[in-house]
């Protein structure tokens, strides 16, 4: 089973946040990680390959820094790792995002399984796995919590809706997105480490994926951030004190006035 | 593609520096440097006082379309002939927006026997409502209800498409994006119109609610766009309203599929889903024990509301999966969030700080829950709760 899994390297989330009043962006230890959500996906790829054999390739476009993500993926025991770096692949939104990872599965020629992780958290839109999947014309499901392989060719999904879980099936090749509740990502191995240390990332850009600049990148993109600015600031705080009965009390007025407005 | 620098009215102030949310401007020989992290986001264009930062000019390939015909489409999510909140909080919000583009509002619905939601669509304000019934669509799937989806944009050329940011549209509706060749905005929590192009301006939440952007899809239709549920205000039903039903069969939906439904394995067994909660009383650490969510689950009843939970409570198995909130679990934004024995972890805060309304219960006055609570209570859940569950009953 030839396996591809998208990972995105974002910033921890609390570590950007712009200041109400000066509009500067407050970084306190900004870390750059891998996309939570997308750990799980490489779990669930790994554990695929380990159960039909096949390998695992590790997909992540982003800047030249990017590849520190992709060494980390390989820890864990992603069979390789491929880049997707160029200046013109910047300022991308999720459609020019998903056209680009499109364009690399194919040179891939393909995949018998994608996984993604739900969502990135930096820009929490969970819009380029299913895109990637439209473009790459094969079938997606999202917010997969348990996948079952009932015979080759066909993946059941159980999968999480508002109101529960429904248990559904799709045909390979097929683009899966993952919930974190599909499993528990192990540590990465001491021989992954080694490996990864050493191993070579390639760095595709428009010319490897056979793309012009106005297709990808801020070119491409159909959607324009106009404006950045904080969250309104909360009301005005209120500590209520007293013993627990009066605090239940005032707390109760408090929601009933709320209520009220 | 990066940031516009005129070196020489750059004064290497560094102002903007301080305002990428990406990392992507430096100082090198006290002039500014932009790297490949730079999303164009236009952040340090605003902020620079010295004209030295600008976007680049728009490229000329990408011809402005003209407006399309079929005004304001919302996407009705319905299932098992039941409507989602959401889609009437689309038709309120579609109405206001109509009127500053003198458009009108459809509602497009999909289903298995469903035409009987058309009227209740009409009477929450669509002025007609488009009906696909097929069998394919009796049970949400990504691929039929993309297709769907596109192949009736693609007819009738709507200028705007809504749909809820629920697990269904957040699914489904990229696919259409991808396909139409159209910019999609996620999870929007506010819409205006933007006086000069008519164009739509979609505000939403990024970086867990720490940064708000305004994104607009310039030149390509319908601009699409994803809605957070209970944001948006619904219209007072009204029965008396006239509107049109359209059924419409789409030959594109006679095909084989790749996919299937095979059965709903469980139903959340709450009788309000969290994300649709106008309440949540949430639960942490603090509680100690799943008996003890007892307790959450009798405050909840009485205020109508979802019981909801930390990571580090489900992990103690006191609660399912499908109760948490928070960055690895689900955002919510009620008007009322009651949290406690809740430290406040960031990735906690991110799922709940768009709530209306935070309480927080804890008996630690330095925890971070109080920095964003509107109402603290310092002191012990377990006396608190049961007095606060007593007044309730005593003075409903
Ligand atoms: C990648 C990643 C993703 C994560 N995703 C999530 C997520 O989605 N959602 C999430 O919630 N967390 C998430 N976490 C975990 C998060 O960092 C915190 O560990 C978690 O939110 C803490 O839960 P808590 O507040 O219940 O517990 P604690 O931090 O242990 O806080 C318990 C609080 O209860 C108070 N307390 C104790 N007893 C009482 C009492 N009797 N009366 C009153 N107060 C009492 C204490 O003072 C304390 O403040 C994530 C972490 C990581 C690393
Ligand atoms: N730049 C990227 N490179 C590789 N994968 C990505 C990238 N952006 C997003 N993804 C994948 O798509 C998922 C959803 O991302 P998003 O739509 O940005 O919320 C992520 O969890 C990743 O699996």
């Amino acid at each position: 089973m030839k396996i591809i899994v998208c990972l995105k390297q974002v910033p921890e989330s609390q570590s950007v946040r712009l200041d109400p009043v000066t509009h500067n962006l407050q970084r306190e230890g900004v870390k750059s990680i891998i996309n939570p959500f997308d750990l799980y996906a490489l779990e669930e790829g790994l554990r695929v390959r380990e159960q039909h054999g096949g390998e695992v390739v590790v997909l992540s476009m982003g800047p030249p820094q990017a590849e520190s993500a992709l060494r980390e993926a390989l820890t864990y025991g992603a069979d390789r790792a491929i880049l997707l770096s160029d200046r013109a692949f910047a300022g991308a939104d999720t459609w020019a995002t998903a056209f680009t990872l499109a364009a690399a599965v194919r040179r891939l020629e393909g995949a018998d399984l994608i996984f993604c992780g739900k969502q990135a958290i930096d820009g929490d839109t969970a819009q380029v796995g299913p895109e990637l999947a439209a473009f790459l014309d094969i079938p997606h499901v999202a917010w997969a919590r348990k996948l079952i392989f009932p015979e080759s060719g066909r993946l059941q999904v159980e999968r999480l809706l508002d109101h529960g879980y429904d248990l559904v099936e799709v045909q390979l090749p097929a683009l899966v997105t993952v919930v974190k509740e599909i499993n528990t990502p192990r540590l990465p191995s001491f021989k992954a480490k080694l490996r990864a240390k050493t191993a070579a990332i390639p760095i595709w850009g428009l010319a490897e994926l056979g793309l012009a600049a106005e297709q990808v990148g801020f070119q491409g993109s159909f959607t324009r951030v106009v404006k950045v600015f904080p969250p309104p600031a909360r009301g005005q705080r209120e500590l209520l004190e007293g013993s627990p009965e009066e605090m239940a009390a005032a707390l109760w007025l408090r929601l009933r006035q709320w209520r009220g407005q | 593609m990066t940031i516009r620098i005129a070196e020489d009215k750059c004064t290497g102030c560094g102002e903007c520096l301080a305002v990428c949310p990406f990392e992507a401007l430096s100082l090198v020989n006290d002039k500014v440097v932009v790297n490949e992290a730079c999303t164009l986001c236009g952040a340090c264009v605003d902020v620079c006082e010295f004209g030295a930062l600008s976007m680049p000019p728009e490229e000329a390939g990408r011809q402005p379309v003209p407006r399309p015909v079929d005004g304001i489409w919302i996407f009705a999510e319905q299932r098992r002939g039941r409507l989602a909140p959401v889609a009437l909080e689309l038709l309120g919000e579609g109405r206001r927006l109509a009127e500053e583009l003198q458009a009108t509002v459809a509602a497009v619905l999909f289903g298995h026997h469903v035409r009987g939601l058309a009227d209740e669509l009409i009477a929450g304000g669509a002025d007609k409502v488009y009906v696909v019934d097929h069998p394919t669509l009796a049970e949400f799937l990504e691929e039929p209800y993309a297709a769907a989806l596109t192949a009736l944009a693609r007819r009738y050329q709507p200028e705007i498409i809504l749909a809820g940011a629920t697990y269904i549209g957040r699914a489904f509706i990229p696919r259409v994006a991808a396909v139409l060749d159209t910019g999609l905005t996620a999870d929007c929590t506010a819409f205006s119109i933007d006086p000069d192009h008519k164009l739509l301006l979609q505000t939403r939440p990024a970086f867990g609610g720490n940064i708000m952007a305004t994104i607009l899809t310039p030149s390509s239709y319908p601009q699409m766009a994803t809605v957070r549920p209970r944001v948006m205000k619904p219209l007072t039903t009204d029965h008396d309203r006239q509107g049109e039903i359209i059924p419409v069969s789409l030959p594109e939906l006679d095909q084989p599929w790749r996919c299937r439904f095979i059965q709903t394995i469980s139903e959340i067994s709450e009788t309000i889903p969290l994300g649709e909660a106008e309440v949540i009383v949430a639960g942490g650490r603090g509680l100690q024990d799943a008996k003890n969510f007892r307790l959450l689950e009798e405050l909840a009843e009485l205020l109508g509301g979802a019981v909801g939970a930390t990571r580090a409570a489900v992990d103690a198995g006191w609660i399912s999966y499908q109760h948490q909130i928070g960055q690895t679990g689900k955002t919510v934004a009620p008007k009322l969030y009651i949290a406690c024995g809740i430290s406040g972890a960031a990735q906690h805060i991110v799922g709940m700080q768009s709530s209306d309304l935070i309480v927080a219960i804890n008996r630690d006055p330095q925890a971070p829950i109080f920095q964003i609570a509107d109402v603290g209570l310092v002191g012990d859940v377990f006396e608190i709760l049961p007095a606060l569950i007593q007044h309730i009953k005593a003075n409903r």
